[in-house]
C-alpha cells in the first residue's frame, strides 16, 4: 500500500525517532494504512502509551489530559478524522495545551475515491481556523526536519502544530491488485 | 433519587490526593460548590471529552486516582470513549455519571438515559472492572471507596433528582486551571 520501499526511505522511522528524542509518551490514533509502519513502531514501544480510539476527537481529549499530567502526546489521523475533531480543538486553545498532529491526507493528487475530496481539500485551511499551526511535507526528505521543528514547537511553546503528509509522499491506496 | 449537591459533596469528602475532571455544565458547578481546588480541572465545553481528559491523565499519574465527574448529556456524546478506555484498562480511572435524564444547560430536555439507556451495561460490555447504578444517598460511602481504591476503569451511574440547584460558577479562565493545577500536582509528587 506504501510506496516508501520505491523511495527506500522509511519516513515514519524519522517520525518516531522524534517521539523518542522528544519524549512522547502517548499517542492516539484510529487505524490507518498511512501510519501503520508508525502505529507499529509505537505499539511496539514499552514507554509509548498507544491508545486506539474509536474517533479522532477522543484524541483531542487524550492529549489534555496526558498534559495535564505531564505527559507529552501526539495524534495520528487521516485527513477525515480532521473534521471529526473541530469542537474538540476549542479545549486546546481554551486552556493553551500542547497539541502535535501527523496527518496523513487523502482527497488529493492521484485519489480514487471522491468522497475523500471534500474532506481532504478543506483540511489544512480547518486547522489554520481551529489555531493550528500547519506544515506540509511532499517530500520523504522534508519529514524529519518537520516533524522536530514541529515537536519542538508544540512542546516548548504549548501550540497546537499539524504536520500534513501529503499523499503523494505516502502513496495512494492500492484498489486493484 | 440523589440530591446532586448532597452526593458530590460525600464523595469529595476526605478526597486525598484525588485528581477531578468535571464535565460541562452542572458537574462542573457541582464540583465548584465543594469547594474549589487546585486538583479540579473544571471544563466549561469539549463535550464528549471528559472521559478521555480522565484517560490521558489516568495514564500519565498510574500512582494517582482520577475521577471524571459528568453528566449523562456529556458521557451519552463520548460513549464510544468508554470502548476506548476498556481497551487501556486502566486501574485507576473512575467515571462517575450524575444522571438527572434531562440536559440541565438548555432547557431540561429528555436525555438518552430518560428512555432507558443503560451507561452501566454500556459500561460493562466496555469491559469496565466495576461498572454500578446507585439512586440513595446510603451508597456513598461506597462509590467513595470505589473511587479511591477500587479496580478501574470503574463507571458509576448515580440517579439524581433533576431539581434545579443554584448555580457555583468556578474561574472559565481554562489557562488559570490548568496551570494551577499542574503546578499543584507537580508539588504533590513531591
Amino acid at each position: 500500500m506504501e510506496n516508501s520501499a520505491k523511495t527506500g526511505l522509511q519516513w515514519p522511522d524519522a517520525i518516531y525517532a522524534q517521539f523518542r528524542r522528544v519524549g512522547v509518551r502517548q499517542v492516539g490514533y484510529v487505524p490507518d494504512a498511512g501510519h501503520s509502519r508508525l502505529i507499529e513502531l509505537c505499539t511496539r514501544d514499552p514507554d509509548i502509551h498507544d491508545v486506539v480510539l474509536t474517533t479522532e476527537q477522543e484524541g483531542v481529549g487524550l492529549v489534555a489530559g496526558a498534559a495535564l499530567g505531564g505527559q507529552r502526546a501526539a495524534l495520528l489521523m487521516q485527513s477525515s478524522g480532521v473534521g471529526n475533531c473541530i469542537n474538540m480543538f476549542s479545549l486546546l486553545r481554551s486552556c493553551g495545551f500542547p497539541c502535535l498532529i501527523l496527518v496523513t491526507m487523502r482527497g488529493e493528487f492521484a485519489e480514487f475515491n471522491p468522497w475523500q475530496v471534500p474532506m481532504g481539500s478543506i483540511t489544512e485551511a480547518s486547522l489554520k481556523l481551529c489555531g493550528f499551526q500547519t506544515y506540509r511535507a511532499e517530500e520523504p526528505g522534508d519529514v524529519d526536519g518537520m516533524v522536530g521543528g514541529g515537536c519542538d514547537m508544540a512542546f516548548s511553546c504549548d501550540l497546537q502544530v499539524a504536520i500534513l503528509l501529503s499523499q503523494r509522499l505516502i502513496g495512494c491506496k492500492q484498489w486493484t491488485k | 433519587m440523589l440530591d446532586r449537591r448532597a452526593f458530590v459533596q460525600e464523595l469529595l469528602a476526605d478526597r486525598k490526593d484525588l485528581l477531578v475532571v468535571s464535565g460541562l455544565g452542572c458537574p462542573t458547578y457541582d464540583t465548584a460548590a465543594c469547594g474549589d481546588h487546585p486538583l479540579n480541572f473544571y471544563l466549561w465545553g469539549a463535550m464528549g471529552g471528559a472521559a478521555m481528559i480522565g484517560l490521558g491523565l489516568a495514564l500519565a499519574q498510574p500512582a494517582r486516582r482520577v475521577l471524571v465527574l459528568t453528566g449523562d448529556g456529556e458521557a451519552l456524546m463520548g460513549l464510544g470513549s468508554l470502548a476506548t478506555i476498556g481497551v487501556k484498562q486502566p486501574g485507576n480511572l473512575a467515571i462517575v455519571v450524575l444522571d438527572n435524564q434531562h440536559y440541565g444547560e438548555t432547557g431540561m430536555q429528555p436525555s438518552h438515559t430518560r428512555a432507558g439507556i443503560d451507561l452501566v451495561a454500556a459500561a460493562k460490555a466496555c469491559r469496565f472492572a466495576n461498572a454500578l447504578h446507585i439512586s440513595e444517598i446510603g451508597a456513598v460511602d461506597r462509590v467513595r471507596d470505589l473511587v479511591q481504591t477500587g479496580r478501574g476503569p470503574i463507571l458509576v451511574q448515580a440517579r439524581i433528582s433533576s431539581d434545579a440547584t443554584p448555580r457555583v460558577l468556578p474561574t472559565r479562565d481554562g489557562h488559570a486551571v490548568k496551570l494551577r493545577f499542574m503546578e499543584a500536582l507537580a508539588k504533590s509528587c513531591g
